[in-house]
């Protein structure tokens, strides 16, 4: 079926100026490797997918939103009841920021197991890992934002938590907080973090990470490497593409459905001079880090029990961060069964510790 | 001339008020103190006491000892010397002294200043005004003195917790003399009142909540000038708490008509000593209403009862009706705190309402209820919009959700065409080759 003539015309328009020739020669030649473990390959577009509804929402949200300790919960109260889909808006951007973390985490773990990260795609894993990083940081900055009692202590608790780091801790958190404690300033400059600073170095890296993706193309498991079987592969489009489109639709049915019937609630206005409530925690994606710190003693040897924790943290996320340096078989092209078990031991301490989190008694 | 000061037998009876420490902890006594010494070793349990008991007591710590109030020499371990009438050595007090003994030290402001400059002094002169007071001067040995109530030897500071004046432990220092029934035979008074106080809301709010600004006996009854307040002054003496109800009970025409019949203001309907929570069945023509225990059945005031009460219930009703509402809206997660935040005025309204029913005037509660319901019926409207808005979403949701489902059929539909395609394409070219 011959494409409408406006369609043409633009097309024509656009190919005399930027060669589309180009990238549409780019497209029908790229292919996706059909194999057991193709399904992995989705969870990438997914949480891009994800990361797009969280710009658009949170674009929307900053048409209302006031970034003060005066005006910030009255502003999404404001949103929530008054502003047309307002609810909507605020909902899906907190229920799709959480799957996309929990995408981002399965994304990540997959490139682990199937050892994607090794030569020649170190650089794609070692952007991918600062992502993952950033998104964190756009998880603990967008918390505070609605300035509720939960997320101001939580938020106080977490900055706590980042002033143990050793040497710098206290800097760190004077700078997180713009002073000594939790207050309006601190909520400014999280929202500065959230909306400028965030997006900005998540277009560069993001930009990177996508350009070595398609570089690179997709990679193979060392299996079928080793097999000297050339896999089978789709055309990325329209094949994977579909398929794409697929679970992206899915995404927002279960978006939608998640806001209907579960709206994120919004709490009680945050009061810094009332006691902190029971029940504080972090989001789900910091749970694990948030109970490991309550498990740990007061003092282990000369240093604090939680400045070992953070420390340890440290070393985990720099582990991860350098894994493609350090698994010198996976660079060879050999399978590694050293890193796959500490790869499952992170997994089952991230699901053990999280679950006990919620669990424990006065875990919750 | 400055005064000199002088040895004042003080400390064997009581100082009515002492506000000089917080708490008195276990004291260094002198050593050479030889009444303690003495009365350590006596063997006696009467002579053993005030000893035994002078180390928590707070005049030990401010440098007060058994000198300054009985006299005599603690320096001498001689008793003949230690007692002589030549050191001034008074012995213990008689019952009638006692007030006059404490009030040589604590009727004397510039004396006071020293430990305290904002201690009162008038606490004898107030004594004398109370039935106590009065009554100890005609003669009567089983009047209450000073020590009656702060204890003797081990007087404590009215904010230690262990003092009999502290607050939660009135009632029993009171009792002791106003629940013993052989005590007070022959007063002519009941001696039900510390276990009918036991039964207040009064009681429960000091013991129970903890609120030690709740009153007991000193509250209304005075301390020092302890009395009970007659007829015409016991609105006044709830009033200094109750004051919203007093002022409207003043402006009500029970007000005069109490006052005819002789009837005490507040405690006519809602007792004295065991005062209980009120609740709007008070008001009204049912058999827990107060108001017909003077109202008959068709007069103007059980009218007026009826009236208020079914005030009260309208606004109450329409008030739980709209949280009921905002409670339901909440729980399937919509954000209602802003109209939960303005019901809080139609509960100030019914709280208002409750308040003005001293006033016995119908139409001046209706007025308050009718703001209440104002307010209530706001509440509840948005409520229902937020209801409407939640079944609005539900619905919004079912019809996107097909939506996308049939997007999702169409494209799996077509990635199976497509794999088809491609199945055939491959068994071409599988063919071909």
């Amino acid at each position: 079926m011959a494409a409408p003539r406006v369609v043409q015309t633009v097309t024509t328009w656009l190919d005399e100026r930027v060669n589309l020739a180009e990238i549409r020669e780019f497209v029908r030649h790229k292919v996706v490797p059909v194999h057991k473990h193709t399904v992995w390959y989705y969870f990438g577009g997914m949480t891009l997918f994800l990361f797009g509804i969280q710009v658009c929402t949170g674009i929307l949200l900053l048409l209302y939103y006031r970034p003060s300790a005066e005006e910030a919960y009255e502003s999404v109260q404001f949103i929530v009841t008054e502003v047309q889909f307002g609810w909507l808006i605020r909902s899906i951007h907190s229920w799709s920021a959480n799957l996309m973390m929990a995408t981002l985490m399965i994304h990540l773990f997959s490139v682990y197991f199937t050892q994607a990260y090794r030569k020649p795609r170190e650089l794609t894993w070692v952007t991918g890992m600062i992502l993952f990083g950033i998104a964190l940081f756009f998880g603990f900055s967008g918390y505070l934002l609605p300035w509720n009692t939960l997320a101001y202590f939580a938020t106080k608790v977490g900055t706590d938590v980042a002033g143990q780091v050793p040497v710098v801790g206290t800097l760190i958190t004077q700078i997180l907080r713009g002073g000594e404690d939790v207050t309006g300033a601190t909520l400014s400059r999280f929202y500065g973090i959230h909306v400028a600073i965030l997006p900005l170095l998540t277009t560069g890296i993001l930009g990177l990470h996508l350009f070595l993706v398609q570089k690179q193309g997709m990679s193979v498991p060392l299996e079928l490497e080793h097999g000297g079987r050339h896999p089978e592969a789709m055309p990325f489009f329209p094949d994977f593409f579909l398929r794409d489109l697929v679970g992206w639709l899915s995404a927002l049915a279960v978006l939608a459905a998640l806001a209907a019937y579960f709206p994120w609630e919004l709490g009680v206005k945050a009061d810094p001079f009332a006691p902190a409530p029971a029940g504080i925690r972090p989001e789900w994606y910091f749970m694990y880090m948030f109970q490991t710190l309550k498990y740990l003693p007061a003092k282990i040897g000369p240093l604090d029990g939680e400045m070992v924790g953070i420390l340890g943290f440290n070393l985990g996320g720099l582990f991860l961060l350098l894994v493609p340096f350090l698994d010198l078989k996976a660079a060879r092209g050999e399978e590694n069964p050293l890193f796959f078990w500490i790869g499952v031991g992170i997994v089952a301490y991230i699901v053990v510790l999280s679950a006990l989190g919620y669990l424990a008694p006065g875990g919750n | 001339m400055p005064r000199r000061w002088r040895p004042l037998p003080i400390s064997l009876l009581a100082v009515p008020f002492l506000f000089l420490a917080d708490q008195v902890e276990a004291q260094k006594l002198p050593e050479e103190n030889s009444c303690l010494q003495c009365h350590q070793g006596l063997g006696d349990p009467r002579v053993m006491s005030p000893a035994e008991k002078f180390p928590q007591d707070i005049h030990g710590s401010k440098g007060i000892f058994c000198q300054d109030c009985h006299g005599g020499d603690p320096a001498s371990l001689d008793p003949q010397q230690a007692m002589s009438r030549a050191k001034k050595f008074v012995g213990k007090p008689r019952h009638q002294a006692i007030p006059a003994l404490c009030g040589k030290c604590h009727s004397d402001a510039d004396y006071m200043k020293r430990f305290n400059p904002t201690l009162r002094v008038d606490q004898v002169q107030e004594y004398l005004t109370s039935v106590h007071g009065k009554r100890l001067k005609q003669g009567d040995q089983k009047a209450a003195t000073c020590i009656s109530c702060h204890d003797v030897h081990r007087i404590r500071a009215i904010k230690d917790q262990q003092a009999w004046t502290y607050p939660v432990k009135v009632v029993d220092t009171c009792g002791r003399c106003h629940g013993d029934p052989k005590y007070m035979a022959g007063y002519k008074i009941p001696t039900d009142v510390v276990a009918k106080y036991k039964q207040s809301v009064h009681y429960e709010a000091l013991t129970k909540k903890g609120d030690l600004s709740a009153p007991t006996c000193n509250v209304c009854h005075g301390n020092h000038g302890a009395t009970p307040p007659g007829v015409g002054s016991v609105a006044n003496v709830c009033g200094t708490c109750h004051s919203v109800p007093a002022e409207f009970f003043a402006k009500s025409p029970h007000q005069q008509a109490f006052a005819s019949m002789g009837l005490a203001p507040c405690v006519t309907c809602h007792s004295n000593h065991d005062v209980v929570k009120t609740g709007d069945e008070m008001v009204g023509t049912t058999d827990k209403a107060v108001c017909v225990t003077c109202h008959q059945a068709d007069s103007g005031g059980f009218r007026q009862a009826a009236a208020m009460r079914a005030s009260l219930d309208g606004l109450r009703e329409s008030l739980t009706r709209a949280t009921a509402v905002l409670d339901q809206a909440e729980h399937a997660g919509m954000e209602i705190s802003q109209a939960r935040f303005e019901l809080r005025g139609a509960s100030d309204a019914l709280l208002k309402a409750r308040a003005a029913i001293h006033l016995a005037d119908a139409a001046a509660i209706q007025k308050l209820t009718e703001e209440g319901k104002q307010i209530t019926a706001v509440a509840h409207a948005k409520g229902l919009k937020a209801l409407e808005d939640l079944l609005f979403r539900h619905r919004g949701l079912w019809v996107s959700v097909g939506i996308i489902v049939l997007v999702i059929v169409g494209l799996v539909l077509k990635i199976r065409e497509i794999d088809q395609r491609r199945h055939q394409e491959r068994a071409a070219d599988r063919r071909s080759t």
